[in-house]
């Protein structure tokens, strides 16, 4: 007998069984299809395209040079509005998030009916857009920046509430449980156990949010909640283009610096 | 029966204590202790064999299945919530991972002591009353820290200076016991013993006594003026440090090779 035959055959290694390389086979193939449907579902029509780049040129040359006298007469008022709606809407949030933060934090509020209405209440918030709130709050409330600021305040209940409510989640035990074993109350708890645990997230959460309300308040004046959208709208309906190109120049610069203000403030709080 | 108050010169008593996490797999099983007024106990033991569970059911932080732990006439274990915590505010406690707030000061975290006892709104504006503010800088020093210490955020601190403030917090609620869940777990060996000297020093100036969870035998040998050995739930060796003998050591943790 030969010191060969006895050798047991090499060990045998793949990445994947055969069952799995169907699979995978499977699922790329139905990505291919997914997209070649949609594809024909969306109907692009050839000769639309075409002329897109001479249309674009056309909208470009339209709009310049911007209209600036109309700056002072409209837009300033407008902008300054849209901050308002942004801050009061992100302040009103807050006074609605964080309790409801507290309730949907399982660590710190031990009771599953509460855990789920919070959470619920969540994601009504946020499976509502921004602008279906404010068409919602103009129906009811009439037209105005008031309507625009429910409806930034209701969007980021949800979103300001479910990432509150992680932070909290995520709190070390280890301190709670030594305020809890030398007899503190349970408000005392969240102060000084939760709080100082969470603050960073807290606002950093906030100035997150901030900086979306002023992105999303940009446009709710398209339904007539106020801000800078209205003169927006104004501008688009009446064809100045170079009144809209003004405006669009102007939220994109101060989207932009509300971003470096805030991560500037972000960096200095973590 | 209903349970009846233990003798009054006992601190803490214990009595047929059992707790299970799952049904039928008790850790703890049928557990009775007493306690004196003063000294320092030792509870050793190997990992896993119920030291922990046994030192956290005394303030509920376990909650127990069974049993009674009478502490100053009232048994905790049947106590409701408002009440345990009133209970709470005299029973202090040192952990192993410190378990301080990070992100608050070293003053403000021996003031967290206190909370049991101070309204909320002052804890709210940070409005302690002054004679905690001067107990805490007191106990500050007394933890060998020093008042230059009082500003710098816990999170600055070593793992001893730590644990000197979560001393500090403990006496700052002037309990009437200390249990400490082995507080010198993450320490090295040397800081670990200047820890324990410092509870023990504190302890008998406060005239408490405390009850430590330390799986080093040698540091419990040299502090404790008791010891408890516990193993698979149950209490296997109860007396003065002078008795712990290698027999008695391999009745706690189970074989011999390793004394040698």
């Amino acid at each position: 007998m030969t010191a060969a035959a006895t050798t047991p055959p090499p060990p045998r290694w793949v990445r994947f069984t055969p069952l799995q390389r169907v699979g995978r086979f499977a699922a790329y193939l139905i990505t291919v299809a997914a997209v070649v449907w949609s594809m024909k579902t969306i109907e692009i029509i050839p000769e639309f395209l075409y002329d897109a780049p001479e249309q674009t040129l056309d909208l470009f040359q339209r709009m310049w040079p911007f209209d600036w006298s109309y700056y002072p007469k409209a837009i300033h008022a407008a902008l300054i509005e849209t901050f308002h709606i942004a801050t009061l809407g992100t302040l009103l949030s807050l006074a609605v998030a964080v309790p409801f933060a507290v309730l949907g934090a399982r660590n710190v509020t031990p009771v599953p009916v509460l855990n789920g209405l919070a959470k619920f209440v969540f994601v009504a918030s946020r499976s509502v857009n921004s602008l279906i709130w404010a068409l919602l709050f103009v129906a009811i409330l009439g037209p105005g920046a008031l309507a625009g600021t429910l409806a930034i305040a209701c969007r980021s209940i949800g979103f300001v509430g479910k990432l509150l409510s992680e932070a909290l989640e995520e709190a070390r035990p280890g301190p709670i449980e030594a305020l809890t074993a030398l007899g503190a109350p349970a408000g005392h708890l969240l102060l000084k156990g939760y709080w100082p645990q969470i603050e960073p997230a807290f606002w950093s959460v906030t100035l997150l949010r901030w900086d979306i309300n002023i992105r999303e308040s940009s446009v709710l004046g398209l339904v007539g909640a106020g801000g800078i959208g209205v003169a927006l709208d104004a501008a688009l309906s009446n064809l100045y283009w170079d009144q809209a190109g003004l405006i669009l120049a102007i939220i994109l610069a101060v989207v932009l610096a509300v971003e470096v203000l805030t991560s500037a403030i972000r960096r200095r709080i973590m | 029966m209903t349970p009846t108050e233990p003798a009054s010169d006992s601190a803490l008593t214990i009595r047929h204590l059992v707790k299970e996490y799952r049904r039928g797999a008790p850790v703890l099983k049928d557990v009775s202790l007493t306690f004196a007024s003063s000294g320092v106990t030792a509870i050793i033991g190997p990992s896993g064999t119920g030291k922990s569970t046994l030192i956290r059911c005394i303030n509920r932080l376990v909650e127990p299945t069974a049993g009674e732990i009478w502490f100053e006439g009232e048994n905790l274990a049947a106590l409701p919530p408002a009440r345990l915590r009133r209970v709470r505010r005299r029973i202090g406690m040192v952990f192993q991972e410190y378990n301080l707030v990070e992100r608050l000061s070293v003053i403000e975290n021996i003031l967290t002591g206190r909370l049991g006892y101070v309204a909320f709104w002052r804890v709210w504006l940070r409005r302690f009353p002054a004679e905690d503010i001067a107990r805490a800088f007191a106990l500050l020093d007394a933890v060998g820290l020093g008042s230059d210490f009082a500003t710098r955020r816990a999170d600055q601190l070593s793992g001893g200076q730590r644990q000197r403030v979560g001393i500090a917090r403990a006496l700052m609620q002037q309990p009437r016991l200390l249990l400490a869940d082995e507080p010198t777990s993450s320490l090295d060996p040397r800081t670990s013993v200047e820890i324990m000297d410092l509870l023990r020093a504190l302890a008998e100036r406060e005239r408490i006594p405390i009850v430590i969870n330390i799986h080093n035998v040698e540091l419990a040998r040299r502090c404790a003026s008791r010891i408890i050995g516990m193993a698979q739930g149950s209490i296997v060796f109860d007396g003065a440090p002078e008795a712990l003998d290698d027999d008695r050591l391999a009745t706690i943790y189970g074989g011999e090779g390793w004394l040698q």
